[in-house]
């Protein structure tokens, strides 16, 4: 039995082309409310781009939006020559982008493994006929797909929580368990909405270093929303802020540090 | 659950096994001997009410795998059952199919027509849906009565029902399905055990994960590369598929068909069975439909008893019984839910907990 090493790289098989993500002048309207006004970002390959800014300012609409959950009445997303606004969300997977959620949106009542095998659902060639029958190849897939998801797993050190249902698991656990489940893609951008929030410093320093880990490893391009300044300013290599649906500031963290109108808008004096 | 210790797997194919340990290989030979040898041990007729209980338990488990699984609420079970129970009557009937083709092909036919009746649910969720699939109830059940060339005729008048000559079944032989219980015992047995064993197999694979995502958060499905669209729709053709196969049983079983038997009511017993037995869960099903078919069975056969003891008269037994009967069947329904909500199957597993931590259950 071929069992994974630490040394062995699964996720350099099967992996979609890594591209630059472009977003050219998007605007999202609710009825009269304008969530996202003319935003333009480019994100470069292997980055951790954060983006920041008060409640309400629109950063999970313009996360839903390069996800295709939410559709921009004007601009384009631009990923390889793939415009993300006209794709449907269950096509991206496919493309290489991946999502975890801010209010945990893991599948409640499946075992933690099985969570992370969805995340291996494109892969997935066996049809219904071979499903029902199981044994011969439908085990085949499942066990080569098994090898690495345990490599994220090992990966997340989640070992000793494989089989729990992922409802019963502490909320920090929770939040690991879903970039699992976002890892398990296999993907060449992962998108992640409040990483951190509601952690312990201990969970925030973990979940800081899955990151740097998955960029510098895997080479997977991060955008990150985030609230604790500390983290952000630590890891990111840009940052863009949003303040009502506008983007008032986009740079090195240095540099958005001492941008007035951001110390104005989000940051306040403390990190001046 | 509560694990067994000292059991370590070396490969990926012993961890993912469904039966790990021993003790649960030895309980599955027990109850398969006993399925065996049961209809040696009771009366034709109560083995004719077993094949009953077998095939509800098949058109339960296609409900389970789309409402305890996927999450799709349907109140179309009894027309989804027609489809399959007239598919498979009328191709014996008119187009002369041998009875084993026509079983396979009412059953495919229910699953096109099923999926058909599961397109809504790409837009409408949880009780919309199943305002939605409570449509389909009344069409196939409306075409039904008012189709004409679907009715049979008895003695050259026409009728509500369709008869199937009991000569389509195996011929003359003494093994004839319709009316050698015995004989459609262990043919009925044989089905149900492939479909338990293609159901729990689904569930292993890819295709039974994205149902269970679908019904636990159908958005992150999505966005983890599930197509909605595509697996709602399979879900509603596999389960009518299983609830078609019931459909064709009950025909084969019965030799003739009337509408009364895929109404609105037995929409909800079988909803009934999914609930009572465990919501997602394959051996639940097996359970609630024991549960919901045998049940009125033993008061039946309690009432008798009653009147053959004289404690009380005929009148009573016609007027009063029936309806002490259906109150006793809904009291012990409602006192199941309390015991136990998640059903049948999680109060088997609770038992079996205790005693696998007995005497030391801290």
């Amino acid at each position: 039995m071929a069992f994974l090493s630490r040394f062995d790289r699964p996720y350099e098989a099967q992996r979609p082309p890594v591209h630059p993500l472009i977003i050219d002048k998007i605007s999202l309207n609710f009825g009269g409310v304008r969530a996202l006004n003319e935003i333009s970002l480019r994100v470069d390959p292997g980055q951790i781009f954060a983006i920041i800014g008060p409640n309400g300012a629109g950063k999970t609409s313009l996360l839903n939006c390069i996800n295709a959950l939410y559709r921009p009445q004007m601009g384009h997303i631009m990923y390889g020559d793939v415009d993300l606004v006209k794709v449907p969300p269950h096509r991206l997977p496919r493309l290489g982008v991946a999502r975890a959620f801010q209010n945990i949106e893991l599948f409640s009542h499946m075992s933690v493994l099985d969570n992370l095998m969805l995340g291996r659902h494109i892969y997935m060639k066996k049809n219904l006929l071979q499903a029902l029958f199981y044994w011969g190849a439908g085990q085949r897939e499942e066990i080569e797909h098994r090898r690495f998801v345990e490599y994220v797993i090992d990966l997340l050190e989640i070992q000793s929580i494989r089989k729990a249902t992922v409802g019963s698991l502490a909320y920090g656990l929770q939040k690991r368990v879903e970039l699992g489940r976002a890892l398990s893609l296999n993907p060449t951008l992962i998108l992640l909405d409040e990483p951190m929030a509601g952690m312990n410093t201990e969970e925030k320093e973990d979940m800081a270093r899955y990151i740097l880990d998955i960029r510098e490893e895997w080479g997977i391009t991060v955008v990150l929303i985030e609230h604790d300044m500390g983290v952000v300013m630590d890891i990111s290599d840009q940052i863009a802020v949003l303040e009502f649906g506008r983007l008032i500031a986009v740079g090195k963290p240095e540099e958005v540090r001492s941008n007035p109108e951001v110390i104005r808008a989000y940051l306040g004096q403390e990190y001046s | 659950m509560a694990t067994q210790s000292g059991i370590y797997h070396q490969t990926y194919e012993s961890d993912m096994q469904l039966r790990p340990t021993t003790a649960q290989r030895v309980r599955m030979v027990l109850v398969i001997a006993f399925v065996l040898v049961l209809p040696l041990l009771v009366s034709q007729n109560e083995v004719r009410i077993v094949n009953k209980v077998m095939i509800a338990a098949i058109g339960a488990i296609g409900l389970n795998i789309l409402v305890g699984y996927t999450g799709q609420i349907s109140l179309g079970q009894g027309a989804f059952l027609a489809v399959g129970a007239y598919g498979c009557g009328l191709l014996m009937v008119y187009f002369q199919v041998p009875w084993g083709l026509a079983l396979m092909a009412g059953a495919l036919i229910t699953a096109v027509v099923g999926g058909l009746f599961g397109l809504p649910s790409l837009r409408l969720k949880g009780l919309y849906l199943a305002v939605a699939t409570l449509a389909a109830q009344q069409i196939v059940e409306w075409i039904i009565i008012r189709w004409d060339p679907i009715d049979g005729t008895i003695d050259g008048k026409a009728t509500d029902a369709l008869r199937i000559p009991s000569n389509f079944l195996f011929g003359n032989s003494a093994w004839r399905l319709n009316d050698n219980e015995y004989a459609f015992y262990y043919f009925v047995f044989v089905v149900l055990a492939i479909v338990v064993i293609g159901s729990v197999n689904l569930f292993r694979t890819h295709y039974g994960r994205a149902f269970i995502a679908i019904r636990d958060q159908d958005i992150a499905a999505e966005v983890m590369g599930v197509n909605l669209f595509y697996y709602k729709v399979l879900a509603f053709a596999v389960s009518s598929f299983l609830v078609g196969l019931a459909g064709g049983l009950t025909t084969i079983h019965s030799t003739a068909i009337s509408f009364e038997r895929f109404t609105i009511d037995v929409s909800i017993a079988y909803l009934a069975m999914i609930i009572v037995g465990g919501l997602g869960s394959i051996s639940g099903a097996i359970y609630g439909a024991i549960f919901i078919e045998i049940l009125p069975e033993i008061l039946r056969s309690i009432g008798q008893a009653l009147v053959q003891n004289r404690l009380v008269s005929d009148q009573v037994f016609v007027t009063v019984l029936p309806f002490v009967q259906q109150g006793t069947f809904g009291l012990l329904i409602i006192l199941m839910l309390i015991v136990e909500p998640e059903g049948i199957r999680k109060l088997w597993s609770n038992i079996k907990d205790y005693f696998r931590l007995w005497p030391f259950s801290y």
